[in-house]
């Protein structure tokens, strides 16, 4: 059996050690233009792979997964802040899933 | 003086942008909370983990090896994997702080560097304070580790469509980051497209869907954006912008 505080040290010093690295020792602005655009481009690609189709699968249903990324896009794209389109996002899901 | 005024400025805008995170970070982290109880964690102890971590698909990995018994060396390699795209993250951030920040407020910041707190801060115009990840941090850790602990206590108490409901909010963030950005830029409304498109296919197609949630996202990460980095190489002017 091992030590459970031992695990958890693990996973503590594992995951912060992967942020802390590149965040310490790499912080001149890096030159190289594939480089940057690389790292430009990263968030973008990031988020929307883990939104899509994870939205879709979080929910009890298909349908109110993606009722809510419709909503979210509709919302965003009118101007709602980070909160709004969240909450919205909730909101939607909660009253598909109440009527199906 | 008008450094100090520019962080309150930053930590009230941390604090607005960390609510709804906080909050989904407690609905997320009460899902976690009953794969640590299965694993045979304390309350307290999964809320050390989970606030010590900050890592939601390395909990549910921590949390499923330690039911296991596993070795660890196991665990390291795993998180390892499983959290590889902070390390992506965390070099795009490096470039997001102003040069000159010190190594102090790097490391701080270093300690939450979450898809949700990157998302957030990486929209921010310009160059990142750190106070405005310091204020989404105090607010958000709490939520995932409270959220951790209230799942373990409490089990399956909340009905699942309250679960559901709440699980979609740190997707609703995401694409309020993603889409005022796409409605801008014609090119990056295509990248989101790609990335969508391909991001589908490796959830459904045989075998590549068998992989974690965590290396897909790196896989998927590194081909696209390194592609589109080859082929369409930024403007200095953007990337600075």
């Amino acid at each position: 059996m091992h030590n459970i505080y031992i695990y958890i040290f693990i996973m503590a010093a594992v995951t912060y050690l992967i942020r802390l690295l590149p965040l310490t020792f790499v912080r001149k602005k890096i030159t190289n233009i594939t480089i940057r655009s690389f790292l430009y481009y990263v968030p973008y690609v990031t988020l929307t792979v883990m939104t899509f189709p994870a939205i879709i699968d979080a929910t009890q249903s298909v349908w109110s997964g993606i009722a809510a990324l419709i909503a979210g896009i509709l919302l965003a794209y009118i101007g709602a802040s980070l909160f709004g389109v969240a909450v919205c996002s909730c909101l939607v899901v909660f009253l598909i899933e109440l009527i199906l | 003086m008008i450094i100090l005024k520019n962080n309150i400025k930053w930590y009230k805008k941390g604090l607005i942008d960390g609510i709804p995170i906080a909050l989904g970070y407690f609905a997320v982290a009460f899902t976690l909370g009953i794969v640590a109880k299965k694993a045979g964690l304390t309350p307290l102890q999964a809320l050390f983990a989970a606030g010590l971590t900050n890592a939601s698909a390395g909990g549910y990995a921590g949390f499923t090896l330690i039911e296991q018994n596993a070795s660890y060396l196991e665990m390291a390699l795993t998180q390892l994997i499983v959290n590889a795209r902070y390390i992506l993250m965390a070099f795009a951030l490096s470039q997001k702080l102003a040069p000159k920040t010190s190594t102090l407020h790097r490391s701080l910041v270093a300690f939450d560097v979450t898809d949700e707190i990157f998302g957030i801060s990486i929209a921010v115009k310009g160059e990142l304070n750190p106070f405005y990840n310091y204020v989404a941090m105090t607010i958000s850790i709490p939520g995932w580790a409270l959220g951790t602990y209230f799942g373990v206590v409490m089990g399956n108490i909340l009905p699942s469509v309250v679960v559901n409901a709440l699980n979609v909010g740190l997707y609703g963030m995401f694409i309020a980051i993603l889409v005022p950005i796409a409605a801008k830029d014609k090119f990056i409304t295509k990248l989101i497209l790609i990335s969508a498109a391909a991001s589908l296919l490796f959830a459904k197609l045989p075998f590549i869907s068998g992989l974690s949630e965590g290396l897909r996202i790196i896989i998927l990460t590194v081909i696209i954006s390194l592609g589109a980095a080859f082929l369409f190489p930024v403007k200095e002017d953007k990337i600075d912008a």
